[in-house]
């Protein structure tokens, strides 16, 4: 049933500048693939250097979302059971990776874990790990706040039922919690993952830009465009895949979302 | 000693909780009172959510909470104390089946045997063969049994229940009810309730309690029988009218005299001047012609319909007659009567 009433009174004169929006999103991705040569594209993105960069940035997306998970699950299950002044500046502290600017990111990485940083006898920056750090610190954010939105709006009565049914904390974490956060656990990972993979300007300042071993997809792209490393044709069509990525990203979270409009 | 001793005290911010109350091993006692009086603090302090200000409990003879040393405090899930409350509350991820297994699996039970075990448990309360729905699949009388079956699988030493059949239609819950009682059998039980009806049905002791404390205590019937207060005899259905005794009987300030054929109202009221109140049922009153024994006179304040008929409520009790409602309006005067057999004497604080 949809009858008239059901779609509300917004002013039909908005579908003009609502269309515009629209144009202008996915004006310029139609943009992109128009210049994707398909004649050349396997061997593009077959390419010794395009491969350096795609396995590149998926291992270390993996890895950067994996660390994600085991430390941005436990926080934020600290800040969804924190009363709520502390929640609220626990959340702040999250959310401030998410609004700086990566290039800020990446100088902050650099004084910590550079050499001459506090931590720069761990001879991290420059090198693979660096990659996966940086990726870890611009991504972590969206994976905690879904996480805790999820684990906030389930509430602890559930948990409390539990308890008074004998189970121990861990039982409660294991069968009650985490189970009722999934959908946002799933998410959150999704969105994590996405961010990893086309991290750029923390990677950049903190990792560099070295062929096979910082390089990953984003830097490539912006290296090709810049006359070096890959083709442009490469970079066009590694930017295609990233697209292609996003998108499936997208339907994950959304077919993961239980209820929701597939 | 088994079954539950409490002493709760729990300082509200705006009143104290300070509640003695017991059951004997597998004897289920009924906890009514107005709202806000402290009922849900009393069940969240004994299911261990409200930690206690002052007093110990002890559910089969171990002491689980106590204030003064040697302090002793145990977490919920360490209790053996199971609330069921309106809302079925059911884990949402999990099966009927699942979720009856819960506590039987958190206490270490094979997966296999608890899921048998729950099987039983649904057949038990009337839902056999619906093991593998979800909660979101079953209504919500259902819900609620899956629920009982869940506390009651746990071998709980003491099932809390917080009007668990509020929420529900009147037939849906009078055969929860009824299957309740069988099921409760042999498991200490607290039931907090508004109906008097639940009350009789499912407890042998009533608690009232009013602002934080006990009030009137003792087996359901006869406190429902004798209300200390205007709230128990609100809840259950009678007229409680103070007055003082005089004359062997009881008199208001208009100097009608109400006398009582029950030998132990009749002995209250042998020293006159001592505050009573008249208590008996609307239905055991009428309304006459005129004075004469065991009649007074009342103002009609209200007159309202009621199942079988009508009731009009005056200036001094309530009356119930047949579907007559026209013939009075409110500020009639009417002579009331009530028989001798029908009325008792209870004391005024």
């Amino acid at each position: 049933m949809s009858g008239v009433a059901d779609r509300g009174y917004v002013p039909r004169a908005l579908a003009f500048p609502a269309l515009l929006g629209l144009c202008f999103l996915i004006l310029p991705l139609v943009a992109l693939i128009a210049r994707v040569e398909w004649a050349t594209f396997v061997a593009d993105v077959t390419s010794p250097a395009a491969l350096a960069a795609l396995g590149l940035s998926f291992g270390t997306g993996i890895a950067a979302t994996a660390i994600c998970v085991v430390i941005g699950v436990p926080l934020a299950l600290l800040i969804a059971r924190s009363g709520p002044r502390l929640a609220a500046v626990l959340r702040a502290a999250v959310t401030v990776p998410l609004v700086l600017p990566p290039m800020v990111g990446g100088i902050a990485l650099l004084y910590l874990f550079g050499r001459a940083g506090w931590l720069g006898g761990l001879g991290l920056s420059f090198t693979t790990p660096a990659v996966v750090l940086a990726q870890t610190f611009v991504a972590l954010p969206f994976l905690v706040l879904a996480v805790e939105g999820a684990v906030r709006s389930t509430g602890v009565d559930f948990e409390r039922t539990a308890a008074a049914l004998g189970a121990g904390r861990w039982t409660i974490l294991r069968r009650i919690t985490l189970p009722l956060a999934a959908p946002g656990i799933v998410a959150g990972t999704v969105l994590c993952f996405a961010r990893a993979i086309g991290e750029f300007g923390a990677t950049a300042l903190f990792a560099g830009n070295r062929p096979g071993v910082t390089q990953t997809m984003p830097l490539a792209i912006y290296t090709a465009f810049n006359g070096a490393g890959v083709t442009q044709g490469t970079a066009v069509a590694l930017a295609l895949l990233l697209l292609a990525a996003a998108v499936i990203v997208l339907m994950l979270v959304r077919g993961w979302r239980p209820g929701a409009v597939r | 000693m088994s079954g539950l001793q409490a002493h709760v005290v729990v300082d509200r911010s705006r009143f104290r909780v300070d509640v003695m109350i017991d059951a004997a091993a597998g004897e289920t006692v009924a906890v009514m009172g107005p709202s806000g009086a402290g009922k849900s603090t009393l069940l969240s302090a004994l299911a261990g959510l409200v930690s206690l200000d002052g007093g110990e409990i002890t559910v089969a003879g171990r002491t689980v909470e106590r204030v003064t040393a040697p302090r002793v405090s145990t977490a919920p899930m360490h209790r053996g104390v199971v609330l069921l409350g309106q809302d079925p509350r059911l884990f949402p991820h999990l099966s009927a089946r699942e979720n009856v297994a819960f506590g039987p699996r958190a206490a270490g039970t094979p997966a296999a045997r608890a899921r048998a075990d729950a099987d039983e448990w649904l057949e038990r309360v009337g839902l056999g063969g619906l093991g593998a729905r979800m909660p979101r699949e079953l209504s919500g009388g259902e819900q609620q049994r899956v629920a009982i079956a869940r506390a009651l699988s746990a071998s709980p030493r003491v099932v809390l229940l917080d009007e668990p059949l509020v929420a529900l239609d009147p037939v849906t819950a009078s055969s929860i009810r009824g299957m309740l009682r069988d099921q409760l059998a042999g498991t200490t039980t607290v039931a907090v309730t508004h109906d008097a009806g639940d009350a009789v049905a499912l407890a042998e002791r009533l608690f009232v309690i009013d602002a934080g404390a006990v009030v009137q205590t003792g087996p359901v019937r006869e406190v429902l029988r004798a209300p200390a207060s205007a709230f128990v005899a609100s809840i259950a259905d009678m007229n409680r009218m103070p007055g003082v005794a005089a004359r062997g009987g009881w008199t208001d300030s208009d100097g009608h005299l109400l006398t009582s054929s029950d030998v132990a109202s009749t002995a209250l009221a042998t020293a006159d001047g001592t505050a009573l109140a008249a208590v008996f049922r609307p239905s055991d009153a009428r309304v006459v012609a005129g004075e004469g024994a065991n009649t007074w006179k009342a103002t009609v304040l209200r007159v309202e319909p009621t199942l079988s008929g009508s009731r009009i409520h005056t200036s001094a009790g309530a009356v119930d007659v047949g579907d007559t409602r026209d013939a009075w309006s409110s500020g009639d005067t009417v002579w009331l009567h009530v028989d001798l057999s029908r009325v008792r004497f209870v004391p005024l604080p």
